[in-house]
């Protein structure tokens, strides 16, 4: 039996800003079920990608599909209904409305019998934004903003959560904390592409991974693989 | 006392319509960081057009309705053919393309309409209402009375309703309302409509007051800029505050100094905002953590 075609499919993709191709040529796929990590450095073009597959950045030349269909040509909210959604890097929370606005236009989309649905499964799995739902998101400390960025992407009902930088500025614990929900999520059945600086974790949770220098993927495999490859070891792992 | 009573009805009449154009600018800057300064036509185009219509043989409600679905095909075109287009390019140019549009607006009023001022009757009769000694034209209790349901029903739209969230979340954080699933193109285009409508209804209220001419847009669009600066702009709470202060105050000068200098008030207001407090007086008090 061939394979099952990928979820998504990026091939040749080349994106950036002005003057500067901060992408130049990159394909990899993630198939239905997986935990795929992106990992790289500062820079080396992880969250322009997200941007290109979400569609708030356009892109210069290549293709992208998902579940079998091109969707270059689709805004940033046709693909969100296809269901790519985006965690993005630095939570960007609507900082003056509460934890439960920010977590219902999650569901912007979403009828509201699923939405109503979505809100009880998003305040089991974060009890904390249960607690805080009618505080502005802005005054949540990090970790909760991180718990209601993910739930806020969660409420759209996601085949492939895009998650941007996850851990950023977190604590370990936090950290730990969420790396769990994200291996929860594939339980439940949610694809997970996932970008981190923080390699090791990314790694050892992924099935997949790649690792992009400089806008190109430089190494490519599991992510046990890639977490054995001595040459991404000395590069990236700091061991 | 009498004076003072008179004083404030006719400063609080004129702010109302200072805060319906000054919560024109807020809702379209919010959503998209333009300042629309021809915000002021959409006032003119509701007097000018209700006019015009009832000339035709059309009773004031029918073409009050006119006036505002003309006011928001403005709106919605102006959106669509200038702002759009220009989609990224420097607050500046923003600011020029859309006194651009306002010049563009006026010069086909004057050519579809005339150059003459027009009045409206009063909806409800002129016979002066004794209020305190005070003569109180039913006009400006309908100017209040409408400019507060447009101010009541735009905030139950904001606070209650999904899309109205959709815009404050736009107007919040551009990029996470599109990674939501929100069309913002759709939610500016909203904002362009709604502020149409609020200005025309505005237009329409005060014209049996004020008079209006296809030349009135200008200065009401400055005014109503100003009364946006003074409350803090960005702030809906804020431009209606600004409004009717900026109001009372050309009133109280006009009345008390010389009307000679009423229409320089509004000016003077501006440069103290921008010297001493460019926030406005309920600017952006964010609740952020980063």
């Amino acid at each position: 039996m061939p394979p099952p075609e990928p979820l998504l499919e990026v091939r040749g993709l080349r994106c950036g800003y002005g003057r500067i191709e901060a992408v130049k040529g990159v394909d990899l796929e993630v198939r239905e079920g997986e935990i795929a990590a992106l990992v790289g450095a500062n820079g080396a073009g992880k969250t322009t990608l997200l941007r290109a597959i979400s569609g708030v950045l356009p892109i210069r030349a290549g293709s992208i599909r998902f579940a079998g269909e091109p969707i270059e040509g689709l805004r940033p909210h046709e693909r969100v209904a296809h269901g790519i959604v985006q965690v993005p890097e630095g939570r960007q929370l609507f900082a003056p409305l509460s934890v439960e606005d920010n977590l219902r236009l999650g569901a912007f989309r979403r009828g509201r019998e699923r939405t109503e649905a979505n809100l009880a499964r998003v305040f089991a799995l974060f009890p904390q934004l249960a607690e805080r739902r009618d505080v502005p998101a802005g005054a949540l400390s990090g970790g909760q903003q991180q718990m209601c960025a993910i739930g806020r992407a969660l409420m759209a009902g996601p085949r492939l959560l895009l998650l941007d930088e996850p851990s950023m500025g977190l604590a370990p614990t936090l950290v730990e904390q969420i790396l769990a929900t994200v291996a929860r999520l594939r339980g439940e059945g949610v694809t997970v592409l996932l970008v981190e600086q923080n390699a090791v974790a990314a790694l050892s949770l992924a099935d997949r991974g790649w690792v992009l220098e400089t806008g190109r993927i430089a190494h490519a495999g599991s992510g046990r693989a890639l977490l054995d490859d001595p040459a991404v070891k000395a590069a990236y792992l700091g061991l | 006392m009498v004076e003072l009573v008179q004083l404030l009805f006719a400063g609080l009449t004129t702010g109302a319509v200072y805060a319906l154009v000054a919560l024109g600018f807020t809702l379209i800057f919010q959503a998209s960081e333009v300042v629309n300064f021809a915000q002021g036509e959409f006032v003119m185009l509701g007097g000018m057009v209700t006019v015009f219509a009832m000339k035709a043989g059309l009773p004031l409600p029918l073409a009050a309705l006119l006036a505002v679905l003309v006011a928001v095909a403005t709106g919605l075109l102006l959106h669509r053919l200038a702002i759009e287009p220009a989609k990224g390019a420097t607050v500046v140019t923003l600011i020029i393309v859309t006194i651009g549009a306002s010049i563009l607006i006026r010069g086909l009023a004057q050519i579809v309409f005339d150059k003459q001022f027009h009045a409206l009757p009063a909806f409800t009769g002129d016979e002066p209402i004794r209020l305190l000694g005070a003569a109180i034209l039913p006009q400006s209790l309908w100017v209040l009375g409408g400019a507060a349901a447009i101010v009541l029903g735009l905030w139950l739209f904001m606070e209650r309703t999904l899309l109205g969230k959709a815009v404050r979340a736009t107007a919040a954080n551009r990029l996470a309302a599109e990674l939501v699933g929100i069309d913002t193109r759709v939610v500016l285009a909203l904002a362009f409509a709604v502020s149409a409508a609020i200005g025309a209804v505005g237009g329409i209220l005060v014209t049996p007051i004020t008079l209006t001419s296809y030349a009135v847009g200008t200065l009401l669009a400055l005014k109503g800029f100003a009364a946006a600066m003074l409350g803090g702009i960005g702030n809906p709470v804020g431009a209606v505050v600004g409004g009717l202060l900026l109001g009372l105050l050309e009133s109280f000068a006009a009345g008390w100094i010389s009307s000679t200098y009423k229409d320089g008030v509004a000016f003077l207001v501006i440069l103290l905002v921008l010297f001493a407090l460019p926030q406005g007086l309920l600017g952006r008090r964010a609740v952020e953590r980063v």
